[in-house]
Formats: C-alpha cells, structure tokens, sequence
C-alpha cells in the first residue's frame, strides 16, 4: 500500500482541466433564474440525487464525477445524502408514476432557494419512454427545472459543463 | 442446439412443440402444467424465467445435468394458471409481477401483495395485458408482521441517501441485529415491455439497451440472440467477436467500480479512489474503441453498429499488462488490511443451499458455490473457440462475492487478449429478415445471465418480448443475507449483490 501511495504522490494529479461552461447552458439558465432571486452561496453548492426511474446510466456517469479525473469537489459542489442540506436536486429518469410521490416529496423537503437539474434525455422529456402508461415523461411535469444536461447518458464533461454554469450563474 | 439427452426436454416433450430457436418451448395441457408441478419436487430443474400474456403464462427451466434450456407453456384463457411458488420460491415475485402486468392470477400463490403495481399507473393507457387488473388503492401495501418485545423498524427509502437508484427497504431489528429484512420494489417500472411491442427488433432494441444501464451490451446482447434466433439470421464473425470485446469491457469495468465501491462501504476510501481510476480509464478506452463509454446501443439485431477503432484498439492492448499489475497490487493491500477482512469475511453469507435453489447467477451463485456461466453453459459462441476460465467460492459470503469479481476480472483480461489476437475480418451487420418467429436468448452480463424472449408478427414486428435481469433471483437472497447481521452491515452487503433496480422493475 506505501508503494502504492509513494507511487501516487510522486505522479500527475489524474484530474482533468475543467470543462468550458457551455452557452446553451447559460442561456438557459439566464433564462430560467432572471425573474429569481440569485443568493450568493459562495461558489458552494450541495447536490442531491435523486433516482426518479433511470436506467441507471445517469447513475454510472453522474458517480465517475466523484472520481480523480473529474473530482467535483474541487469546485465546491458534492453530494449530500439528503434533500434538507440540499441547494441542488440532480433528477435523472423519465419520472416513473411510482416515483412521483417521492420526487415531489423530495422537492419539498428541499429547503429555498433551490435548483433543479433535469439530466439525460429521460428526465427532459421521457426520451425513449414517453407515452407509457407507468412514466410521466420528464421531471418537468412534477417540479419545476432550472437546467436540462442531455445526453443519453450525459458524460461526465457534459454534467461538469453543465454544473459548473450553474455556479457561475450565481457568481454574476 | 436441443439436447435430446436432456431430461428437462423429455419431460416437457409431452406437450406440443412449438416453433421456437434455438430451445424448443412445449404447449403444456393443464393436467401436463399440474403434473410439472409436482415433478418440480423432484428434479432440480432451475427456474430461469417467468412471464406471461393476458391468456398464456411461460416458464423457462434449465437443466443443468444436460446444459439444455426449456420452455413449458400454458394456454389459460380464463387467466388462471396454477402457480409454481410452492416448489419454486423463486417464482413467488415473478408471478406476482405476472399478475400486475398481464392481469393473470396465479392459483396457490403464497403471497398476493401486488408487485410492481403501487396504484399509479396511467391504466386509460394499457398496460402489456391490454387487459389491466383492476386499479389498486395507491396506499394498501403492508409489510410482513414481525413479533416480539424490543423490536422495532427502520424505513428506508425509495430515495436512498447515496446516488443508486429508487426502492424501499423494511427493517425490522432487533436493537443492531436485523430480525427481517424486506424489500419493496417497482419504484423504476417503466413499462419497458409495453413499449417493445409493434416495434421491428431494431427499435425495440433500444429498450433492451436500457433495461439496466450498467448491464446495456449484456442485455441488448440477449435480445439480439433472441430476435436472431426468431428470424434465422446469422450473425457475420467479426460481430460475434466485437459483441464478446464488449462484453468484457463491460463486465471488467463493473467489477473494478464495485470492488472498490465495496471496500469504500467499509470505510477504506484508499480502494474506492484507486478503482475508481481504473473504471474510468475502461470506460475511456471504450469510449475510444466505441464512441460510447457504456457501449449503449452498440450490440443491434443483426450485428453490431460500430467498428473497432484502431486507436483505441492499441489504447486497449496497452492496458491490459498495466491494468493487471496495478489489480493485484491492490487485491495485495486487500488481503493485507485485518480492518477491512474483518468486515468483509463472514458478513451476509447466503448458504449453497439457497443460492441453488433460487437459481442465482453471477458472482452471487458462483460465491456460494454455484458452477455456472452462460458464457460456457449452455454457451454462445464466440467462447466455445476461447478459454474462459469459470471461478467459484464455497464461502457465500461478502469477502467470497468481492474475490470471485475479482478473479473475473482476471478472466476478462485473458479473454479479451484472446478476442483481439483472433478478431476476424469482414462485415459487421447484416439485415434481419421480416418473418414470424419466436427465439431466446442468454447472456452472462458482469451481474449475472440476461435472458431475453421475444415472439414476431408475420411482418417481422414484436408481437411480445420479455427480458429478465439477474437480480431477480439474487434479491430475495440479499434479504436472507442480511438476517442476523448488523444494520451498519447492510450497505456493505448490498454493495457486494449490486443488484440492479431498473432491470428488476422493467
């Protein structure tokens, strides 16, 4: 293990440069956040997940956010387990009927202000199951969304971009 | 493929044989379903799959003695089919989820709590059955009693406080010690089977791609199978062996998150960093290789979408001598650390007994003593040309699960030196043919066998489809795992089953 570890310390960081902020998602989130309040919460931002019926593809990549390459945390966003020390709700899934309840419920539990973050293409808009009688075809239709991050699933870069527009969104 | 040999085959050769590929399914009289049943006491045929229509039920068995699957078959157009609970636990939630989708009922079935249905569902629209059970009252579910002084109860979620996906856990404890576990799942149900149906394989593949995310070339791997079987369409070699490339990748990348997932359960965050690492660098090879990082929608009927791209290739031959060396210089740290041994050794044992008896496949069957793998039996090819080599653990319990994944790992590696130095040239995909049919398929993902059905319309469209995820036989093991361990145990046993949401709720 001390080999490991010499070896770790004496090597690059894995971490990967930031990813530029992307337009569309300040456009968007220009838009949504103009009419709203913008508090400062000093660059810091507390993220929870929620699961809202995903494949668990989301899951997978919105995870390797927490690993060296990517490591979040350096930004001053993590994850917190749960909704009450929450600024940011990360909804992955179409939004199953059987998991409506909870995301509402999740969403009020959620102390103001808040932002929502609707990610992959299932939380935009159903993506490939819209239409079925067991979904509810994106997060919109229960909660409000502050910024939609495509992608089937989206990758870690795209989430990062994503997010990082949010923190400077609030910064302005 | 049929072995007459088979005494699973024999038996259900009693019935009508049906045109199915590449194992036959038997159109069962009820006097042949009921005289199943009982020789069901007797013969340790393990139950692989169950699902219905509105007026047939199926359930696929497979004999382990011959490595021959089979497929009885019910007409029962009352909706009535007698139920295989009592001699096969492990059919207890797949009847009762046959019961929410296709609106049959099960007859004998033990516990008639709905299962995926909580009351919510749109049914203006229809439900697979086209002929839904009545609606539910959204609030009526109740857990299973536990008596006796001290006891109390600890609700978790659906929304859990890690980012995994949605489900309900009931414990009930006994100050640390947890008397029964419970869970309650269905919160992912997205009607992944109406959706298949009237679309060509092609579209419907989408869906199988997204059954489980982590599983997406696993599982569009055994739709595939089936639809190719179904058709009689012959898939060109370069595809075979791209499919098992994929695979691989995906199972070594599953394994390397969750090993170290595990050990981050217990506390030692230094094995969570360093797997991490590894996984994302799999998932950026395969991007390289694939243009995708989870390989989704890669694997198609017919063939596959995408060549290996030659850079990634070399990116890929270069890693396996790295990704060896740096494995067992952690799987080293691991076997030298007492303070993780101690929690990972003993915890959450699922008896051979039992794992036998629900059929659980994977990692989950093969640590408590289970000899199998779908990849050898009944096995597709392109392992019948490669060695592979199958590692089992008699221990059952959270240690035994991780080395097996472990071992795995290290089964990949070989194979997929061994895919790339034979990788044939030639075409990647070829059209599958518009005909009816009916085929079946079965794929080891990283978790354990995919199965995959689906039966086609004379134009070549999905007439009905199913797909069964692994999990379904290993949950219910998780909840005799945990008895008699610790409360703070659970995510540590949990994390060594993975057991998927998504692919278990459809």
């Amino acid at each position: 293990m001390l080999k490991i570890l010499a070896r770790s310390l004496l090597s690059k960081p894995a971490a990967i440069a930031p990813p530029p902020v992307a337009a569309e998602h300040m456009e968007e989130l220009a838009r949504q956040l103009g009419a709203r309040a913008r508090a400062r919460l000093g660059r810091s931002l507390s993220i929870r997940e929620v699961d809202a019926g995903s494949c668990n593809g989301c899951e997978l990549e919105i995870h390797a956010l927490n690993n060296p390459f990517y490591d979040l945390e350096r930004f001053g966003l993590r994850f917190v387990a749960s909704p009450r020390h929450a600024d940011v709700l990360l909804v992955t899934g179409p939004v199953t009927a059987n998991m409506r309840e909870a995301l509402e419920r999740t969403y009020t539990a959620t102390p103001d202000p808040k932002w929502v973050v609707a990610v992959g293409n299932c939380a935009v808009n159903g993506g490939v199951f819209a239409g079925s009688y067991a979904v509810v075809d994106g997060v919109e239709a229960v909660i409000p969304v502050d910024l939609h991050i495509r992608g089937c699933p989206p990758t870690p870069v795209q989430l990062l971009a994503g997010l990082l527009s949010l923190l400077e969104t609030q910064k302005r | 493929m049929a072995n007459q040999d088979s005494a699973l085959l024999a038996y259900l050769a009693a019935g009508a044989e049906m045109a199915q590929r590449p194992w036959p399914r038997y159109r069962l009289s009820r006097d042949q379903w009921q005289d199943l049943i009982l020789h069901l006491a007797v013969a340790d045929w393990t139950l692989l799959a169950l699902w219905g229509e509105p007026t047939i039920v199926y359930a696929t068995f497979y004999d382990s003695a011959a490595a021959a699957i089979g497929v009885a078959s019910l007409d029962c157009p009352d909706g009535h089919f007698p139920s295989l609970s009592g001699v096969r636990p492990s059919a207890i939630r797949l009847e009762r989820a046959a019961q929410d989708l296709y609106g049959l009922t099960a007859d004998g079935l033990t516990d008639v709590r709905p299962w995926l249905d909580h009351g919510q569902w749109r049914h203006a629209q229809s439900p697979p059955a086209g002929a839904p059970a009545a609606q539910r009252a959204a609030n009526d579910y109740h857990f299973l009693p536990v008596e006796g002084e001290g006891i109390h109860q600890i609700p978790v979620g659906p929304v859990h406080a890690g980012i995994i996906e949605p489900g309900g856990f009931r414990f009930h404890c006994n100050g640390e010690a947890v008397v029964r576990l419970e869970q309650r799942l269905g919160y992912t149900h997205k009607g992944t089977e109406s959706l298949m149906v009237g679309k060509l394989p092609e579209e419907a593949a989408q869906f199988a791609a997204r059954l489980s995310g982590d599983s997406t070339v696993a599982c569009s791997l055994a739709f595939a199978q089936a639809a190719e079987w179904a058709t009689g369409t012959t898939v060109p070699p370069r595809a075979v062996y791209l499919r098992a490339l994929m695979g691989e990748l995906e199972r070594v990348a599953n394994h390397f998150g969750d090993i170290g997932a595990i050990c981050n359960d217990a506390a030692f965050a230094f094995m969570l960093a360093h797997f991490s690492v590894l996984r994302e660098e799999v998932l950026r090879i395969a991007e390289s290789c694939f243009d995708h990082r989870l390989m989704m929608d890669r694997v198609v009927p017919g063939g596959v979408t995408q060549d290996l791209n030659p850079i990634g290739e070399a990116r890929l031959r270069a890693f396996m001598p790295d990704a060896r060396d740096r494995l067992s210089a952690l799987l080293a740290v691991y076997d030298n650390k007492p303070s993780l041994l101690d929690r990972t050794f003993g915890t959450g044992i699922v008896s051979a007994a039992l794992a036998r008896q629900f059929g659980a496949g994977g990692y989950v069957g093969r640590a408590s003593g289970r000899d199998i793998d779908a990849r050898r039996d009944p096995g597709y090819p392109p392992y019948d040309e490669l060695v592979l080599s199958v590692p089992v653990l008699p221990g059952g319990d959270v240690n035994s699960r991780l080395m097996v994944r472990a071992r795995e790992v290290e089964a990949s590696l070989s194979l997929i030196e061994q895919i790339l130095d034979r990788l044939p040239g030639g075409s990647l995909r070829v059209p599958i043919g518009r005909r009816a049919g009916e085929g079946i398929g079965l794929v080891e993902g990283f978790r354990g066998d995919y199965l995959a059905w689906v039966s086609l319309t004379e134009t070549g469209a999905v007439r009905r489809a199913h797909l069964r995820d692994p999990s379904w036989f290993q949950w219910p093991l998780l909840e005799a795992a945990i008895e008699n361990n610790i409360v703070a145990d659970f995510p540590l046993c949990n994390k060594s089953f993975n057991c998927s949401y998504s692919g278990h709720d459809l």
